[in-house]
């Protein structure tokens, strides 16, 4: 039995925007499973009341003075682009059932 | 919508997206730039170039521990900047850094005039759930008049701006009362000098979620969300047109779907933009890139100290201090530039009350027939001080004084100069006013034969003769006394 | 062929002397680099004009007498994740083809300002996502000791440069081992230091809690030379340490009489590590002992979890930093797509590997509704305790000698079928990673002729101890001399 279907495995490259080939669909499944079961050896750890790490040293949050840098040139800014109108960049129309977040 | 408004409760929840008043992005040292050719204002963490990283912005932090404090919310001595994880062309980075467990801010509240009362009408207070920090995304320009029909364009400049969404409990009952709560926050941030909260220019937009649910009932509806409302007229409209679609929706039997709704201010209707999928999946998680924000105690009370006097405890103060009325002293705190304008005349000038008069009467109307607000027009305090102040030493009258008003009010200048150079100088001069008294007296010889009879109020008669005379500028308490001793001869 | 190129200490002697000069050496440099091409693979890009231009330039600070640092003339090797103003970044991958960065990280920066010659990029795994530098869209580099073996990875470019004598130094970064397994693999010296020694502006991100930029070099005095050049506080990275950096080099006294070294038991277990290579390990600190060294046992109770703990938090934070690469600003787009979804999906899809997917895919679950404090959030519990461990074990001593890999240099193919098999092959250091703790490799023999690695960690902000350790076992041993015969 699976532990993880070929459907939650295509929700999940839907989520990060990857298509899949049905061979790799199915590659991925037996992949996850695999990998889901050693990476559950880590539920053995009783992690009750522990903090997560956020930073391995213990430092201040730092901060800087609000003082504005020199833009970029809009030709700098556009000049890897892959199709740019003028100074914007341009890409493929949203076609209206995918929305934003 | 009496009858329906009778048989259900509308529940409403605002979540109000307010650019902080600092001079770069967030995490980007990019200044900030507001209209502007695309992608004008971006520096490489804008653009999230490969190995780009964000670092704080220490006055946003700032501005938006203020807002937290003037809203009354407990501020967190520790908050996490997290990762809302999505795929948008506006996104550079393909996650927006927000905040979303452990926010800056949680609690607070904001408080409305209750609906329906005068300006003395008892408060409603509208709770907070929370306040946290986030960055804007860029814009997409879908409108193919530009873009192209099969082409959308991407503006980075406003990418990265540093906004706090204020998020409330749902807690109002109206459109109305919605709008209410949108001016009330819009006032408090202007008041603290946290954004300039200009929703036409950008700086303040909002998310409105809407359910109903039958009168009584405890559990709340299934809700909508109307997203990024930008203007007072649209949330208010919105909503009323939202209420009304859920309300026929439930009494024609159905059920309210969840779902994110578009405004079209031209038809007045809600259009379903998409409905919630449990796809919607941000999978946020803290950002490595950045130590969670301590603040201390210190700190906290440090910027406790520098929140500014709201509107509400302005007016209060105008009233104890100035005498003005409840209303004089809510019109004159409409705006801190308002507040401020009249703080500085009435110091100068001395009489506050006069001082109100003439602002809330002549200056506002010379504002609002030109569409100026009070910072935008070159008229100075101290020059309406000085106008007024040659009106109370006879120097011009009342009536040449409120002529010059909308000039000032337009292009500025000095009042002693105008006042010369128009000709308005009120007329002192004994002699002049004696040969014009000599004139009336030997024209009117009846009403002189009247007054001497005991007809006193002849003598206002006379008092305008001599006043047309002189064109007005006589100053009318010298032409008074002359004439009453010419009378008595 | 040109010559082997000397160590940097060698090379810098040589210019003081007046012997040759930088001009000399780069072009020296760039004619073995140009030869080894074909063979190893070890380079995705050369910038000749460029370093020419730069060398002369030394020289003529040096005829004036305006000389930098013991860096200035001297060429140097980065990997193909540090932008440098003007020059391709590709992280061995297709969707960023053709980008030019606009910017300077601040590693490459401090190269420039100390007068250091960048002559190239070398390969490596697609955004540092391996063990073997087989991942990459250049192809996979090769090992200088045995063609048909893998370099280790990410950073098996720079290790093999570096072993091939192509260049006496290159920099790396190493999220679980990506500088210390290859320097194993390619009988260099390898160092990683404290997580946030090393400013990563400029680093393209992998697992930003875990990526730092370390230095290879055939000596640790050569590291230390290099990691001065590079470390330091840097206000443009929020996990930058706000410590001034240690004169390194003054600390390398060959003195090693009294350091108390800690062997941790799990990393000598006998399931684990291959007998041979642990057999050369123990000798390795017999030869520290004899020094005058002292040795204690300890323990590291929750070693065992590091890889399941690694890949929970380099993978889903890998999902979002790999975000950006959707074909609107820069690199890779898909030609013809209908609609923004496809676009990104085909363009993605496209445009990174194979391995790249695996994790991005496998990070994406781990954040996703649901299962977020199981995996990714559970993991950064588990890295809290074993950040416990490494605090507990070195308070009681001044450094930890592990092996730092459980085997020699594997045959290129020969773990791509089974990537767990893989990710196993970082089980001895992806911990000094989640501690954020300072670990370097140096060479302590050969197994069958190939490499083997010492790992020496040392406690936070300390990567002096373990470069004058491994500078003190350099001194009384020669491993580290040793040339891969075809480069000799
Ligand atoms: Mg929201
Ligand atoms: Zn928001």
């Amino acid at each position: 039995m699976a532990r993880i279907s070929r459907a939650e495995v295509e929700r999940v490259a839907l989520l990060a925007r990857i298509s899949l080939t049905d061979e790799e669909s199915d590659r991925l499944v037996r992949e996850f499973d695999s990998f889901l079961d050693y990476i559950d050896t880590l539920q053995e750890i009783d992690t009750e009341g522990v903090a997560p790490t956020a930073h391995p040293l213990s430092l201040p949050t730092p901060t800087r003075p609000d003082r504005p840098a020199a833009a970029m040139n809009v030709e700098l800014v556009v000049a890897n682009a892959p199709e740019a109108a003028e100074s914007a960049f341009v890409v493929p129309k949203v076609i209206d059932t995918e929305a934003e977040g | 919508m009496s009858g329906l408004a009778q048989q259900f409760e509308v529940v409403i929840g605002l979540e109000v997206h307010a650019h902080l008043r600092t001079h770069s992005k967030l995490f980007s040292p990019a200044p900030i730039l507001y209209g502007g050719a695309p992608n004008q204002s971006v520096h490489p963490i804008c653009l999230a170039l490969p190995g780009v990283l964000p670092v704080l912005n220490e006055r946003a932090v700032e501005l938006a521990v203020r807002a937290c404090l003037a809203m009354n919310c407990e501020v967190h001595p520790r908050s996490i900047f997290a990762r809302k994880n999505y795929f948008y062309p506006d996104l550079p980075k393909g996650y927006q850094i927000s905040q979303y467990e452990e926010p800056l801010a949680t609690g607070g509240w904001v408080d409305i005039a209750a609906e329906g009362e005068g300006d003395s009408a008892q408060k409603r207070r509208i709770r907070l759930t929370r306040i946290h920090m986030e960055e804007d995304a860029g814009k997409s320009i879908h409108d193919a008049a530009i873009a192209g029909a099969d082409a959308t364009l991407v503006d980075l400049n406003r990418a990265g701006v540093p906004m706090i969404e204020i998020v409330s409990e749902p807690d109002l009952r109206s459109a109305e009362e919605a709008g209410a709560y949108l001016r009330a926050v819009r006032s408090i941030l202007r008041f603290t000098d946290v954004s300039d909260a200009d929703m036409e220019k950008g700086h303040m937009r909002c998310d409105v979620n809407v359910s109903l649910r039958p009168r009584g009932s405890k559990e709340y509806g299934t809700r909508t969300e109307l997203k990024n409302l930008n203007s007072f007229r649209f949330v208010e409209d919105a909503v009323s047109a939202e209420v009304a679609r859920q309300t026929e929706v439930l009494r024609g039997g159905g059920r309210v779907q969840q779902c994110t709704l578009a405004y079209d201010p031209g038809t007045a209707r809600t259009s379903v933009l998409r409905v919630k999928e449990d796809a919607d999946d941000y999978r946020y998680f803290p950002d490595p890139d950045l130590i969670p924000l301590q603040l201390s105690a210190d700190q906290i009370e440090r910027l406790r100290a520098e929140v500014p006097e709201l509107a509400e405890q302005r007016a209060d103060r105008f009233g104890s201090e100035y005498g003005l009325s409840e209303y004089d002293a809510a019109q004159l705190t409409a705006s801190p530039a308002l507040a401020d304008f009249f703080e500085v005349a009435a110091r100068r000038h001395g009489a506050a009350k006069v001082v109100a008069n003439w602002i809330l009467r002549d200056v506002m109307q010379a504002l609002n027939e030109r569409e100026l607000s009070i910072d935008a027009s070159p008229l100075s305090p101290e020059a309406l001080a000085r106008l007024i102040g040659m009106v109370d030493e006879n120097r011009t009258t009342v009536k040449s004084a409120r002529s010059l008003v909308p000039e000032l009010v337009e292009s500025g200048g000095d009042p002693e100069a105008l006042v010369a150079e128009r000709g308005l100088a009120a007329v002192s001069d004994a002699g002049v006013i004696e040969r014009a008294v000599a004139e009336v007296l030997a024209e009117h010889p009846e009403n002189v034969e009247l007054y001497r009879a005991g007809e006193e109020k002849v003598l206002n008669f006379l008092m305008g003769q001599v006043m047309r005379k002189t064109q007005g500028k006589a100053n009318p308490s010298a032409v008074r006394e002359i004439l009453a001793r010419e009378l008595r001869k | 062929m040109a010559e082997g190129i000397g160590t940097l200490r060698e090379l810098r002697a040589a210019l003081d002397a007046g012997e040759t000069s930088s001009v000399e050496i780069v072009s020296r440099c760039l004619q073995r680099a140009e030869a080894c091409q074909p063979v190893l693979n070890a380079f995705v890009g050369l910038r000749a004009e460029a370093a020419l231009r730069e060398a002369e330039a030394s020289d003529a600070r040096r005829r004036r007498g305006e000389v930098r640092s013991p860096l200035d003339g001297l060429p140097l090797a980065i990997k193909d994740n540090l932008v440098q103003s003007g020059e391709l970044t590709h992280c061995a991958s297709r969707i960023l083809e053709g980008f030019v960065s606009p910017y300077t990280s601040t590693a490459v920066e401090g190269l420039e300002r100390s007068g250091a010659i960048v002559i190239g990029r070398t390969n490596m795994d697609e955004f540092a996502m391996g063990s073997s530098t087989e991942h990459s869209v250049a192809g996979p580099t090769r090992n200088p000791w045995d063609l048909d073996r893998a370099p280790g990875g990410s950073s098996g470019g720079s290790a093999a440069a570096v072993a091939a004598r192509i260049v006496p130094a290159a920099l790396g970064s190493d999220t679980g081992g990506s500088i210390r397994q290859p320097a194993s693999f390619c009988g260099v010296v390898g160092i990683k230091p404290t997580y946030g020694r090393v400013s990563r502006w400029g680093l393209v991100a992998f697992a930003s809690s875990l990526d730092q930029i370390g230095a290879f070099a055939r000596t640790a005095a050569d590291c230390a030379w290099v990691l001065e050049a590079i470390a330091g506080y840097d206000d443009r990275d929020s996990t930058s340490i706000p410590e001034p950096t240690p004169a390194y080099s003054g600390a390398l006294d060959g003195d090693l009489s009294g350091l108390r070294l800690g062997l941790p038991r799990e990393y000598f277990a006998a399931e684990g590590a291959n007998a041979a290579v642990v057999k050369l390990v123990r000798e390795a600190v017999s030869e520290l002992e004899r020094a005058g060294a002292k040795t204690v046992e300890v323990g590291l109770p929750h070693a065992r979890y590091a890889i399941a703990t690694y890949y929970s938090i380099a993978n889903a934070e890998a999902s979002s930093n790999l975000a950006r690469f959707d074909g609107v600003r820069y690199g890779h787009r898909a030609a013809g797509a209908k609609g923004l979804t496809e676009m990104y999906r085909r363009t993605r899809a496209e445009g990174f590997g194979e391995e790249v997917k695996r994790r991005i895919l496998l990070g994406t679950y781990f954040l996703s509704a649901g299962y977020y404090d199981a995996y990714y959030r559970k993991a950064q519990q588990v890295r809290t305790l074993l950040r416990g461990d490494f605090e507990r074990a070195l308070e009681s001593c001044d450094a930890l000698v592990t092996p730092t890999s459980p085997e020699v240099a594997f045959r290129l193919g020969e773990k791509t079928a089974d990537p767990l098999t893989m990710y196993l092959s970082d089980v001895y250091t992806v911990s000094a990673n989640l501690a954020g703790i300072p670990a370097l490799s140096t060479p302590c023999g050969f197994v069958d002729g190939l490499p083997v690695g010492l790992q020496i960690i040392g406690p936070a902000l300390d990567e002096a101890t373990p470069l004058r350790i491994a500078d003190g076992f350099q001194r009384l041993t020669d491993h580290h001399e040793a040339c891969p015969g075809a480069f000799a």
